[in-house]
């Protein structure tokens, strides 16, 4: 793969690659990640699930991947 | 057994008045055998990144049936109201229920709440449809403020978190509870049994409670004795103890002793 065909996106506050042109759907089965038990964070606005595969990277955007841990 | 109406909050109703938290348990499987000897329906849990350089699922909906237990999402960790109010959107967005345990600290040593912080972020997420659960201290007007703002019920401490000080202020907490119609919960500083016998007696609708099990030397001992703590406690309030005073009476008759 050359530079040109991927970008470099931040994901939980590391850097990542990922093809240009790839959804948030993309990314997620990138990081074998199941939609149903996260939730996606693009740019500081919250993505819906049906929306994971529409919604496009960019260079340089953020993305945060959280889901539900123990805690009191 | 005792003549008691459910626990109502915001619309929802729940047989147990004990909610445990999820966190510090030293293995999931503790944490599982744990809640399910509280009796809990609601456990709260919290929102985290996902980590993304471990292999194994690590996510609670792993060891905990949303099906089986009623999750009610945190804010912890959050120091303003933005944050926080960031964070329960995040979490309503998991789909499980519009409730959201409201935490805004205030500062670190203590934990305590930033209740300038909490009542902002309360009438927003209000206004957002929210079911507002609010973490607070002792204080009534901040407890009043916090109804008016359209919190779904009222959680003040018993003592700061994590610290198992037991209920501090008895008498706060009542005034409270006395003024108040939305559920009074109390929250954090539970150490023992006894502390949640007394934090029932004092009439509020509930406790929640976390580290009192996951740092008990035997967490799942502990969730039993907690649940017949709470249940005695609430009994007791039902009950209406006998009037205190500070001379004896007998309790056997004074009539027909010998010559």
């Amino acid at each position: 793969m050359t530079a040109a065909t991927t970008i470099a996106i931040v994901v939980n506050g590391s850097t990542r690659t990922v093809p240009d042109g790839a959804t948030l759907l993309d990314l997620l089965r990138q990081l074998e990640l199941d939609p149903r038990v996260v939730v996606v964070e693009h740019n500081r606005a919250i993505v819906r699930r049906p929306d994971l595969d529409q919604a496009r990277l960019a260079a340089g955007d953020a993305v945060e991947l959280v889901h539900f841990v123990g805690g009191g | 057994m005792i003549n008691d109406t459910p626990l109502a909050i915001g619309g929802r109703t729940f047989r147990s008045r004990l909610m445990v938290g999820t966190g510090k348990y030293r293995d999931n499987a503790e944490m599982v055998r744990a809640i399910g000897a509280s009796g809990a329906e609601i456990v709260t849990v919290a929102v985290r990144r996902v980590n993304l350089d471990r292999r194994e699922p690590e996510g609670i909906l792993h060891h905990l049936d949303p099906q089986r237990f009623f999750l009610l999402a945190n804010t912890a960790g959050c120091y303003t109201a933005d944050e926080a109010m960031r964070y329960a959107r995040l979490a309503r967005e998991a789909g499980f229920n519009e409730f959201i345990k409201l935490e805004v600290i205030g500062d670190q040593e203590t934990l305590l709440p930033d209740v300038a912080g909490l009542l902002e972020a309360t009438r927003v997420l209000v206004g957002e449809g929210f079911k507002v659960l609010a973490y607070t201290n002792e204080d009534l007007i901040t407890a009043l403020r916090l109804e008016e703002a359209g919190a779904a019920a009222v959680m003040p401490l018993a003592s700061p978190i994590g610290s198992g000080l037991g209920l501090l202020n008895p008498v706060s907490v009542r005034t409270i509870k006395r003024r108040l119609h939305v559920p009074v919960v109390v929250d954090a500083g539970v150490g023992t049994a006894s502390d949640a016998c007394i934090t029932m007696e004092q009439g509020v609708d509930g406790i929640l409670m976390n580290t009192a099990l996951a740092a008990a030397r035997d967490p799942v001992g502990m969730a039993h004795a907690m649940r017949l703590a709470v249940e005695a406690g609430r009994a007791a309030f039902l009950a209406g103890r006998m009037p205190r005073r500070e001379v004896a009476v007998p309790s056997s008759p004074a009539e027909g002793m010998l010559d």
